[in-house]
């Protein structure tokens, strides 16, 4: 073997050794990041800004509205404010007339507010909707589907919607009526 | 880089510390083992080059020699063994007791625990196990282990494979057995091979100069352990992803139907009855527990059951439209006894008793001392009618409904959505009459508004029914811990139950030097010598480290 047959041997070793600790390094560093990356992603809300909103079809149960069930996805080009509640939650209680002053106003702006109830039965809903004269649709998510699907924890829960079925923001707890104008101005369909 | 020439011919890579090939000692390398030191050479990885050690130009091969240091992983080892120790100290965020007057980990920790409490919350310890230091951790644990690993296995599997049967002298005397005999002659040293043989030794014979070896397979224990761990830990980290790994908690009610949580949406099951059985303390075969099970006053649980079914969606349904069902399985579950369907299993793991599921009242005169009722009527507390009529011509309206009853600052409320403590706002209407009367009745509790009613309200009867808790799991992870596990064992078992034994036979003039290495049991190794020389003149070896201490 010639000196230079040696240098080159030498070198191409040198090479194979690089390449090969640095394959071995980027494997082991990207089963790290998808570690901390999948720990990290644990714990949010399976959706959020930027998402687009799943759809779901549920019953209509309030009696003065004229929908008898809601399906997502037909309200697309509309803003769409969903809500989630139960009459036992009392910060839900608390936004609830809120929702109702603004409803007339901004429903023929192109804004629904869809409602949906968590509650086990109709009837403390439909005293509800009495109590405070709501008119909004309030779809009855009796399975926990919906929530399941929209993974709510504690309540209230709000999603914002876009025209275009994208969630525009998650609001976790009780809006109070200027954020609530806040918010339907930034889902507004544009004329 | 600069290789080394042995003076057997053999060129070795910088950093060797024994020629590969013929085991003399190189001159500049002594202090890496310290072998300057000590007359006995140190055989770690049969004194080859961990290149690691000798050069680190670029930052790769700088990060590779840092993981590459056993020393580095004990650190690692010994600081996630602290941690988690601390971890221990108080209990963590999803273990703070459910009594506790906050539940807020901000404030728990220091109500209960003082300012160690509060350290310990702000340095993050209520979250160790998944907080992402403790994750960086494990994971260059991990790291450790596969540098280490290969950085060790690669030139000890080498310079086992390139050693040579004849040695350098030096090497042989240096060993922790050796002897030397003036006096040999062919027939014995004929003799020895032949005995090792027998004693399944592969015997290497270059120009006369012999070695025997034996049992090189269990120096691979270690690494085949650490593949193992590897496995192990690839398994862990497989469980993030949901399709693999699903863990979930469902309560169902008896006769309610529910969607499994995990399985979007595509299986409901039911369940159609629920059954505790507690411990009889009048049963003989209990005699022996009589003490326990009085002294724990409340009745303990001896198994409990659902019976359940278990219904697939047709798969086009949107979320929350009313899903056709196909019925797959209906069976009974019961602790230690899961049900298991399409790669899920359902295990029975909690219950909650007695929660309220009808409630029949009647309607009687208010000054009727029997009660006689005139009329009844029953309520589904979980679908309430808006009004009942009764047989007689009353008729009842509910004005409210608290499923949860309590009071908050006089105010009626319910707590959530389950009858646990139902409660009513309602208006009896006497036959033919619109002069209605209103009274609230819950567990309890029986108020008129007015106190001027003629008419009042009685529970006559409820129905209960049980709450199943069960545990939803999927987990294809499994096999791939077991694999692991197993290949762990295997790896311990071939480290520990084989010896590593090799034996040099030296040629001298017209005698021999014999010496002797293995990883461990070094009596059993002199045992063998003893047994091959036992017919020859040649000496027996002599345990060199014993004359040194």
């Amino acid at each position: 073997m010639s000196l230079e047959q040696r240098k080159a041997n030498k070198k191409n070793k040198k090479r194979r050794r690089l390449v090969f600790r640095s394959i071995i390094l980027l494997l082991l560093l990207s089963a790290v990041v998808f570690a901390l990356v999948s720990n990290f992603n644990k714990d949010k809300t399976s959706y959020e800004a930027g998402d687009k909103a799943p759809d779901f079809k549920l019953q209509q149960v309030n009696k003065n509205n004229e929908l008898e069930s809601i399906q997502l996805s037909d309200l697309e080009g509309k803003g769409v404010m969903l809500n989630f509640w139960a009459t036992y939650c009392k910060p839900c209680e608390a936004e609830m007339p809120f929702m109702e002053k603004l409803y007339p106003e901004y429903k023929d702006k192109g804004i629904e507010i869809v409602a949906v109830s968590l509650d086990a039965n109709e009837l403390v809903i439909n005293r509800f909707i009495d109590k405070y004269d709501l008119t909004f649709p309030t779809p009855h998510d009796a399975n926990s589907e919906v929530m399941d699907l929209y993974d709510v924890g504690p309540i209230p829960s709000t999603f914002f919607i876009n025209p275009d079925g994208e969630i525009e923001e998650v609001v976790n707890g009780a809006l109070t009526l200027d954020k609530l104008e806040d918010h339907f101005q930034e889902i507004l369909p544009k004329k | 880089m600069k290789k080394i020439k042995c003076e057997c011919g053999h060129i070795n890579p910088e950093g060797t510390v024994l020629c590969e090939a013929c085991g003399k000692p190189i001159e500049e390398n002594q202090h890496i083992e310290g072998n300057d030191k000590r007359k006995l050479l140190n055989m770690r990885y049969d004194g080859t080059a961990r290149r690691s050690l000798t050069y680190n130009r670029s930052i790769v091969d700088k990060i590779w020699s840092f993981f590459s240091s056993v020393k580095v992983g004990i650190w690692l080892i010994v600081i996630t063994l602290i941690a988690s120790a601390i971890g221990t100290i108080f209990p963590q965020e999803m273990y703070i007791p459910a009594e506790a007057p906050s539940r807020d980990p901000a404030i728990f920790y220091e109500a209960e625990y003082g300012i160690f409490g509060k350290i310990y919350y702000q340095l993050g310890f209520h979250n160790l196990f998944s907080s992402w230091w403790y994750m960086i951790l494990i994971a260059l644990i991990g790291i450790s282990l596969v540098i280490c690993s290969l950085d060790r296995f690669v030139p000890l599997y080498k310079a086992l494979k390139k050693q040579k049967a004849k040695r350098h002298e030096t090497f042989l005397s240096r060993q922790r057995l050796f002897s030397e005999t003036k006096q040999v002659s062919e027939e014995e040293k004929q003799k020895v091979v032949e005995a090792l043989k027998k004693q399944r030794y592969n015997i290497q014979n270059e120009n006369g100069h012999i070695l025997a070896e034996k049992g090189r397979f269990s120096r691979w224990g270690p690494y085949v352990n650490h593949i193992g761990l590897i496995i192990i830990l690839l398994a862990a980290l497989l469980r993030f992803t949901p399709f693999l790994y699903l863990d979930e908690y469902v309560w169902v009610r008896e006769g309610e139907e529910k969607v499994i949580p995990g399985t979007d949406g595509e299986f409901y099951i039911k369940n159609k009855a629920f059954t505790l059985d507690t411990y009889d303390i009048d049963d003989v075969e209990n005699e022996r527990f009589k003490e326990a099970i009085k002294k724990e006053g409340e009745p303990i649980a001896e198994n409990y059951e659902s019976d359940v079914v278990i219904y697939q969606a047709e798969k086009s349904a949107v979320t929350g439209a009313e899903p056709e069902l196909k019925k797959i399985i209906e069976d009974n579950i019961t602790v230690n006894n899961p049900l298991k369907f399409s790669g899920f299993t359902l295990y029975q793991a909690g219950y909650q008793l007695n929660e309220f599921k009808t409630m029949s009242f009647n309607v009687h005169e208010k000054n009727d001392p029997e009660e006689k009722a005139l009329g009844t009527f029953t309520i589904d507390l979980m679908s309430p009618e808006r009004e009942y009529k009764l047989d007689n011509g009353f008729r009842v309206k509910v004005e409210n409904y608290y499923p949860d009853y309590y009071l908050d600052n006089g105010e009626p409320r319910s707590e959530s959505k389950y009858p646990r403590n139902p409660a009513f706002v309602l208006w009896v209407y006497p036959p033919g009459s619109e002069e209605r009367e209103l009274s609230f009745i819950g567990i309890g509790k029986n108020i008129e508004s007015q106190g001027e009613n003629k008419y009042k309200i009685g529970i006559e009867d409820f129905e209960m029914r049980d709450v199943s808790g069960l545990t939803v799991r999927r987990d294809y992870t499994l096999p791939l811990f077991i694999v692991g596990a197993a290949i762990f064992m295997i790896g311990v078992i071939q480290g520990m139950y084989w010896y590593h034994r090799r034996i040099w036979i030296h040629p001298k003039g017209d005698g021999l030097l014999l010496a002797a290495h293995t990883n461990k049991n070094w009596f059993g190794i002199k045992k063998d010598i003893e047994k091959v020389i036992s017919d020859t003149e040649i000496n027996m070896v002599v345990d060199q480290q014993e004359l040194e201490d």
